[in-house]
């Protein structure tokens, strides 16, 4: 293809996205910079990169003392991982079912599943944690597994189920002409086609997940089980006038994810471009 | 056809999805939803019907904080759909563009809020905004608008606003990804077909790629609605659950909470929360209708 983006128009392009760039990332640039200062530093140029005359470790001393953040991290990766997988998995099951065959209940269960996209789970709180309390989950990773992927389902369903019925019949034809059984064409043909698909539901249910305090909370409060989210806001409620404590528990809570982010977007970038780009 | 043998696979397909969800959500929900019609009288739990809805409706002291509340939450919605999907769209349509460059590095750095929780955004722009550290007025004063600024997450007439800026702020995201995924999934060929007939630039994205990204567009307004009216955490983080400045903050999901859970002097009650929640079903579901009855059905699919 010989056909070139006229300058003007890359330019203009760039323009828009680095401004936006620039507006995504300056509050946590500003939060990281600052976390990273003596308290008189942090007021007199909050904007200053930390020289070493303003460079103070103050902040995360103080965070670092009390509670053991490693032990959270690993426990939100546990869940979040976990509930994903079961996510991805029984939503792509149910979905090709609903988009791939025709039987009586088809629309009812449907509607059934996508009636979830719309309530809450958290109204169901009270039954949720009497239901936990029953069967002896309290302060267990396993609620909170189960928990996130009732929650995630019903959207994964409905993102899946649109996406799959833009896989072409024929393709799933001649499988069946070959012989594959429905689980093969499913397994083999259906879910690598759909990658770009299952990568966009994996972003979309490990945010809300990650980044829950709700269930947390009442659901796994022990401090063996607490995840990252709840451990920094106890931290962060803690040290409300302390500002370098505060800015520092900031830092905490943000670069984990980040790190975690980075690595997972290269994935997930990959598995848009490799089932799109045909 | 009677003879056909029964599709095993189906249920096996389904089961695991359905029996999770109904456990988990579907039979904890009709609890708080059955919890609506009840309510105590002195030590005893009592069926009253409708009775708590004519409370939360008609009792002066409930409507008003009702009506507030859903009245600030389609604001925060409005916001939203003139704001936020917009932005989406137009970043998505300029990432997708062939050939850009550093297009990954772009699109991992506008999705970084996204991924913060609500915790972290919502104390990150208290503190930006606040005047006592003074980056916000700092920054106005290099413009030389100082002038302009003010404690916005404090004034009445602000603050709602504010927070729906700084929630557009952090999804902004996940309309762009979602609609970036759907432009990447339009065949070569038919963006080909349209640079033959000379349809290129703005006119190919109006003509060619919005028709083909309808459904997806329809996805995200119904996403946005939904998470709106459930929203909850980001007013309760920057604002506290008094969703203050006088209430102007206010969204249905504070008023549930403050409601379920009690503030203050007030005790929490489970039965007005339960109805308030029931009022929010109503309300979500009634959007969902529109959309899936009124606007999916005129949407045209295309397979390719």
């Amino acid at each position: 293809m010989a056909t070139r983006i006229p300058l003007s128009r890359s330019i203009a392009a760039h323009t828009v996205l680095i401004a936006y760039t620039l507006i995504s990332l300056f509050p946590v640039f500003v939060i990281l910079i600052n976390s990273f200062k003596s308290r008189k530093a942090i007021f007199s140029d909050p904007l200053a990169i930390p020289t070493p005359e303003t460079f103070d470790l103050i902040g995360y001393a103080t965070v670092l003392k009390q509670g053991d953040f490693f032990q959270y991290f690993l426990n939100s990766m546990i869940v979040t991982c976990s509930s994903l997988f079961f996510i991805l998995l029984f939503g792509a099951m149910a979905a090709f079912a609903l988009s791939e065959y025709r039987f009586k209940a088809n629309t009812l269960t449907g509607l059934y599943l996508a009636l979830g996209i719309m309530i809450p789970i958290r109204l169901g709180t009270v039954a949720i944690l009497q239901l936990m309390v029953a069967g002896g989950l309290v302060n267990t990773r396993t609620a909170l597994v189960l928990v996130y992927t009732a929650q995630g389902l019903p959207l994964a369903v409905f993102i899946l189920a649109e996406f799959m019925k833009q896989v072409s019949d024929d393709l799933k034809n001649a499988g069946r002409i070959d012989g594959l059984s429905e689980y093969r064409i499913f397994f083999t043909l259906v879910l690598p086609l759909i990658r770009p698909a299952m990568a966009t539901v994996a972003v979309f249910s490990l945010i809300p997940i990650w980044n829950d305090l709700w269930f947390p909370l009442i659901l796994a409060p022990a401090e063996e089980v607490k995840t990252i989210t709840l451990g920094s806001q106890i931290f962060i409620g803690q040290f409300v006038t302390n500002w370098n404590a505060v800015l520092s528990a900031l830092s905490l809570a943000i670069i984990p994810v980040l790190v975690l982010y980075l690595i997972f977007s290269r994935q997930l970038i990959r598995g848009i471009t490799a089932g799109a780009v045909k | 056809m009677a003879a056909k043998a029964f599709r095993w696979h189906i249920p096996v397909f389904l089961a695991p999805a359905v029996l999770v969800y109904t456990a988990i959500m579907i039979i904890p929900l009709f609890g708080t939803l059955n919890l609506s019609l009840y309510n105590l009288e002195g030590q005893n739990r009592i069926f009253v019907g409708l009775a708590n809805f004519r409370t939360l409706f008609g009792d002066p002291r409930w409507s008003a904080s009702f009506w507030n509340a859903l009245g600030n939450n389609a604001w925060f919605f409005m916001v939203h759909m003139l704001v936020q999907n917009p932005i989406g769209v137009l970043l998505a349509a300029i990432l997708s563009s062939p050939r850009l460059r550093f297009a990954a590095a772009y699109r991992t750095a506008i999705f970084v809020p996204a991924i913060l929780s609500f915790v972290i955004v919502g104390f990150v722009w208290k503190l930006i905004l606040s005047p006592i550290w003074g980056i916000a007025p700092g920054m106005l004063d290099w413009v030389g608008l100082k002038s302009l600024y003010l404690p916005w997450l404090g004034k009445e007439q602000y603050a709602l606003t504010t927070l729906a800026l700084v929630s557009v702020w952090q999804f902004v995201g996940i309309p762009m990804m979602l609609i970036y995924a759907a432009l990447l999934n339009i065949p070569e060929e038919v963006l080909e077909a349209a640079e033959m007939d000379g349809v290129t630039g703005a006119s190919q994205f109006w003509k060619i790629k919005l028709p083909l990204i309808l459904p997806s567009i329809g996805i995200i307004s119904i996403l946005t609605f939904v998470g709106n009216f459930n929203a909850f955490d980001l007013i309760y983080v920057a604002q506290g659950a008094l969703a203050g400045p006088d209430f102007a903050t206010d969204i249905l999901g504070t008023f549930l909470y403050r409601t379920f859970f009690g503030f203050q002097l007030q005790l929490g009650d489970a039965h007005m929360g339960a109805t308030i929640a029931t009022a929010m079903f109503g309300i979500i579901l009634l959007g969902v209708c529109i959309y899936l009855f009124a606007i999916q059905t005129r949407l045209r699919r295309y397979q390719f």
